[in-house]
């Protein structure tokens, strides 16, 4: 089952404390916590699903590589750590 | 009379309130720390709408029904799905995003239509909200417009919309203001538009555009509510008028310190008065010989007075943005504040000032609440 956890800048803003969920792709896992916190997937995604240009989310420690479908596959007991991207210093 | 006034700054909503004659403070704030692009205070129910920008975590818009004690997050507008493959770029050939980037004006409808609410957006979208701000739709008439694709980046990367002039003698009829692409108005609430530029001048165009509407970059524009036919927009280009309802303007010229500005207000009832914040043009953008003024008219712009008392009449570089100055429902206070974190209040019309603040973080909006 993987683990969700959340930049601390995130936590500011919406609720979205660490959680398990299940989900064999990136998209899967992050839909498991929109679905316990609606309203983090506009922090997160675009309107169109998308990971937002500033935002990282990291699989195990990398980066994932499909940021609009977000189909990386996540394997089971994985961490997955959503962060903004450092842009802009 | 309002007794309160918000600033939406970089770094959080600030408020203050008036303690007496000529003495107003700062008593609260709210989103300390996140950018709040602009603040609606709507008159017909008392909610205020707080604008934010995330930067990371995208735009955001919050509502409080009491003033400010507590704020609950609202709906945001969507843009459209793009046709698979389709990327689409300006006129200039950079590419325009379909998702929303920031909100750039929110505006009530008439008393007639309670909840609806209007918002223009950067990149070049323009949706309303018949729930207070719940929920959005865009103005897809207005999107799919091909002289839409004509606008450009101007105050932003991407085309915006900053002014939306809902008509008081019939809100179907809708204006909006474009950086940079022109004035449009809608009289059917947003199934058909029209380009409503004639007289304006882009002199920074090509010579074959200086009279298009889409090279038009006006920075801000106002009707006036009591003579609805009296309109005013601060352009890139200078200042302009219309008293035929915006069919057709007429350029202002020899403005001293300088015709250039962002802001501009006009008197609710008395057309022929108005306010401009004047700064040096494109090239700097600062006010004239580092003094902070304010332009006044009182005769439609035959004349304007150069306002100063209580304002910085030296080394000072304090550049006024498009939302940032601010009259109240009498025409008598003012307020305007600055890119480096300064805000005066006046209480007579603008002959003097008092200093609010001058260590904030750089002032996007201001509005009387």
């Amino acid at each position: 089952m993987p683990r969700v956890a959340f930049t601390r800048n995130l936590q500011r803003h919406v609720a979205c404390p660490p959680c398990a969920v299940t989900g064999a792709t990136v998209r899967e896992s992050l839909e498991g916590v929109f679905t316990l916190y609606p309203k983090l997937r506009g922090y997160v995604l675009d309107e169109h699903g998308a990971l937002r240009f500033h935002m990282a989310v990291f699989v195990d420690g990398v980066p994932v590589t499909d940021r609009r479908e977000l189909s990386d596959a996540v394997p089971e007991a994985s961490e997955i750590f959503v962060m903004q991207a450092l842009s802009g210093g | 009379m309002s007794d309160q006034l918000l600033v939406s700054t970089r770094k959080g909503l600030f408020s203050a309130r008036r303690q007496g004659k000529g003495n107003w403070a700062l008593e609260d704030v709210f989103f300390l720390g996140d950018n709040v692009s602009l603040t609606l205070h709507d008159s017909r129910d008392g909610a205020w709408y707080a604008a934010l920008d995330h930067g990371h975590f995208g735009a955001k818009l919050h509502r409080s029904r009491d003033r400010g004690a507590t704020w609950e997050e609202i709906g945001v507008p969507a843009y459209p799905t793009p046709p698979e493959g389709h990327v689409e770029k300006d006129f200039l050939g950079r590419e325009i995003p379909w998702r929303l980037i920031r909100f750039w004006c929110l505006a009530p409808g008439s008393a007639a239509q309670p909840g609806l609410l209007w918002a223009g957006t950067l990149p070049g979208g323009l949706f309303w909200s018949e729930d207070s701000g719940d929920t959005w739709q865009m103005v897809e008439s207005l999107w799919n417009m091909p002289d839409r694709r004509k606008w450009m980046g101007g105050g932003a990367d991407a085309p915006g919309i900053h002014s939306i002039c809902v008509d008081p003698r019939d809100s179907n009829r809708v204006a909006i203001a474009v950086s940079s692409g022109g004035v449009w108005i809608t009289p059917d609430r947003g199934q058909t538009w029209t380009a409503h530029t004639a007289g304006m001048r882009a002199d920074y165009a090509p010579p074959e555009l200086v009279y298009a509407p889409e090279s038009q970059d006006p920075h801000r524009m106002v009707q006036c509510p009591g003579a609805p036919d009296t309109w005013w927009v601060q352009h890139h280009n200078g200042i302009f008028r219309s008293t035929d309802n915006a069919m057709s303007w007429t350029e202002i010229v020899d403005v001293k310190p300088s015709v250039f500005g962002f802001p501009v207000v006009v008197h609710p009832k008395d057309p022929d008065t108005a306010w401009f914040v004047p700064a040096i043009k494109d090239e700097r953008r600062i006010p004239v010989e580092g003094r902070v003024v304010v332009n006044r008219t009182r005769d439609g712009g035959r004349t304007f007075e150069t306002l100063h008392r209580g304002l910085p009449q030296g080394w000072a570089y304090d550049l006024v943005y498009r939302h940032a100055l601010a009259l109240d429902a009498t025409g008598e206070r003012l307020a305007f504040g600055s890119t480096t974190g300064s805000v005066w209040i006046s209480e007579n019309s603008g002959d003097d000032w008092l200093t609010l603040a001058e260590h904030l973080p750089p002032v996007h909006a201001v509005i009387f609440a």
